[in-house]
């Protein structure tokens, strides 16, 4: 039997998630679901863990502050000494206070641009790569889960869609795959 | 679901569905632009040309061309740049910090003030660079390896620390921004039917799907560059004003200037969104979107930061006496009372007196009389800088180098050039890309739309 592929298309996030606890609780595992904007409470009812974006976001932000200080202590105090208005620049200590807002920014620069690029590759989202959603209407009104039989083992599809003809469900289409 | 309280104003007028919203905010991309744009965009573009020539005939000819003086040795250039950095806040601070306090009325405004941002921001950053004199050394500001005997940028000047800042925030609210637009380009590349366009918006959206984990990360990403760009935005004027702040000149070295140019910033920036919006909702048709409520909202944050502003400068005007510093108290009497009363009675009328009028609730849902104000505002915050800037040096301890600062037809050109540049690039924008984010608005629909409200108001009464 070929594996087919089913869409639910439904036109409200509150049905959706309805439709989604519904399927799940029936043992069926849903592959994604496509949404013009978030639906919130989705995700642990699909089983989609917390991303990670946060921590790599912070990780990012702390190499961009020790590469300020590493980078500001070089030039300004090992490198090049400068006496510049009578500051005190023997020791990195000394004039750390003048480093707080290059540090700082660069801190940002580096947590939000290290960020940006982690989650645009993450999402597969670059510039020039094809629209890989299944339907032109998931991005203006329509909410849509996908189902494979490849991961609903032993259950038909005709199984599936008789369940899902169970939700107020606006269309539903089936794909081989 | 979140539920609002029934009391609350809805944000979204008359019966939208989520399609009406995408057509609403679509339908002026694919329809043919009316003919106002092109009258406005040929305007703003000639302004536009006017400015670049100048600006190369600065290039060409010098610094000399500038009304500038061995007294006087910064003016316009400057306070244009703080001005445009000042504008620029505004939209940071309604995408990011208002994000934060989770006020949903920013998301009618806040795709459009972040347009406005980048655009000041690229205007602002224009000053130092063609005051440099030689363009082409710009790059000289970034601490690069040289061959010039070790010499390194110097950490310890404001001056640096502002190119760090203002590099920081463009590039930062460039990506916030895009990162927004990503989901609504995928919107505007699966409506449109004409190749070409499919295939440029296509290219713009990166291949946006919009499945489910995409849309948490979309989340988590605008919540934690919202949290940077918070003390971004905060930092960033902090830093302009240090320029001043950290010299010894009297009228400028007072520790207050952090907080006052960060809350003049919004004050100015709010100012320009109104300028922008009030238009824009018009031509647009976006009144649905951008209701009386948006601009009371925008009109008590500029009361808020205007009264802040006032404080301010009534404060510096004290501490200039009771500081006991005769220079300080002189640059001040100077200020109001010198050669250059005029420009400081302007201040204080534009960014002290007018924003009080918006106490009365009248006046400030009148859109006439906001966009009014919104010009006023914007000129007494130029004036703002423009007094700190040369009234403080053009008496100099010597009175024999007392002078006075007449600007020449370059700082002029220039200065009106940069406001050409931004309004084409405004226009361009407001024609091209999706002005109101979409997938947030359509979050909200369900909780802040009016018709869904009555509903919900109509279902508890039963």
């Amino acid at each position: 039997m070929a594996n087919k592929v089913i869409y639910a298309v439904y036109d409200d996030p509150e049905v959706l998630k309805g439709a989604a606890r519904k399927l799940v609780s029936a043992g069926f595992s849903v592959r994604d679901v496509f949404s013009p904007f978030p639906v919130h409470g989705l995700d642990p009812i699909i089983g989609i863990k917390r991303t990670r974006l946060g921590i790599a976001a912070f990780m990012f932000g702390i190499t961009g502050t020790s590469l300020a200080l590493l980078g500001m202590y070089y030039m300004m105090i090992y490198d090049w000494p400068m006496n510049i208005g009578g500051k005190p620049n023997d020791f990195f200590y000394q004039n750390i206070p003048a480093f707080i807002p290059v540090t700082f920014e660069f801190t940002i620069l580096c947590a939000c641009h290290g960020m940006a690029i982690t989650y645009l590759i993450r999402n597969k989202t670059l510039p020039g790569m094809p629209a890989r959603n299944p339907d032109p209407r998931s991005t203006d009104d329509k909410f849509i889960i996908e189902l494979r039989t490849e991961d609903n083992h032993g259950r038909s599809a005709e199984e599936i869609t008789g369940l899902l003809r169970e939700t107020p469900v606006f269309e539903i289409n089936e794909r081989q795959c | 679901m979140q539920h609002e309280s029934a009391i609350r104003q809805p944000l979204i007028l008359g019966h939208k569905t989520y399609h009406d919203i995408t057509h609403d905010i679509v339908s002026p991309i694919e329809n043919k632009a009316p003919r106002a744009w092109y009258v406005l965009l040929t305007i703003a573009a000639l302004i536009a040309g006017y400015g670049v020539f100048c600006i190369l005939y600065l290039l060409s000819k010098g610094i000399g061309t500038w009304g500038l003086n061995k007294t006087v040795d910064w003016a316009w250039d400057i306070t244009n740049f703080v001005w445009w950095v000042g504008i620029g806040h505004a939209g940071t601070l309604i995408s990011a910090v208002l994000l934060l306090f989770r006020q949903k009325w920013r998301m009618a405004v806040n795709r459009s003030a972040e347009a406005m941002t980048i655009f000041a921001v690229i205007m602002a950053a224009t000053f130092p660079l063609i005051h440099m004199g030689r363009l082409w050394l710009a790059y000289w500001v970034f601490p690069l390896p040289n061959q010039f005997g070790s010499l390194w940028v110097n950490f310890n000047s404001p001056l640096l620390w502002d190119v760090f800042a203002i590099s920081t925030y463009f590039s930062v609210s460039l990506v916030f921004w895009y990162i927004g637009l990503i989901p609504d380009f995928a919107t505007i590349r699966d409506r449109l039917t004409k190749p070409s366009w499919k295939k440029a918006y296509g290219i713009l959206s990166f291949g946006w799907t919009g499945n489910a984990k995409a849309w948490t990360r979309f989340e988590e990403v605008s919540l934690v560059l919202a949290g940077c760009a918070t003390p971004l935005v905060f930092s960033v004027h902090s830093v302009v004003s240090m320029d001043f702040a950290t010299s010894i000149i009297p009228g400028w070295h007072t520790t207050i200037f952090p907080p006052y140019f960060v809350s003049g910033a919004v004050f100015s920036g709010f100012a320009m969104v109104l300028t922008l919006l009030l238009v824009m909702r018009k031509v647009m048709k976006l009144e649905s979107y951008i209701t009386v409520k948006h601009v009371e909202y925008m009109n008590i944050v500029i009361i808020v930061t205007g009264s802040i502003v006032g404080v301010a400068y009534i404060t510096e005007l004290f501490i200039s006496w009771y500081g006991g510093v005769e220079y300080e108290s002189y640059a001040f009497i100077n200020r109001a009372t010198g050669p250059y009363w005029w420009s400081y009675w302007a201040m204080m009328t534009c960014n002290v007196v007018s924003p009080q009028v918006f106490w009365f609730k009248k006046l400030r849902t009148n859109l006439v009389f906001t966009f009014f104000m919104s010009i006023v505002v914007n000129i007494g915050m130029w004036f703002e800088r423009f007094v700190i800037i040369v009234t403080s040096l053009h008496r100099d301890y010597l009175p024999s180098s007392w002078t006075m600062f007449h600007p020449t037809w370059v700082d002029a050109g220039i200065f009106i050039g940069t406001i050409g540049i931004f309004f084409t690039l405004f226009l361009l924008f407001a024609r091209y890309f999706p002005v109101l984010a979409l997938n947030e608005l359509k979050s909200i629909l369900k909780s802040s739309g009016e018709s869904y409200k009555n509903e919900q108001a109509h279902n508890t009464h039963h």
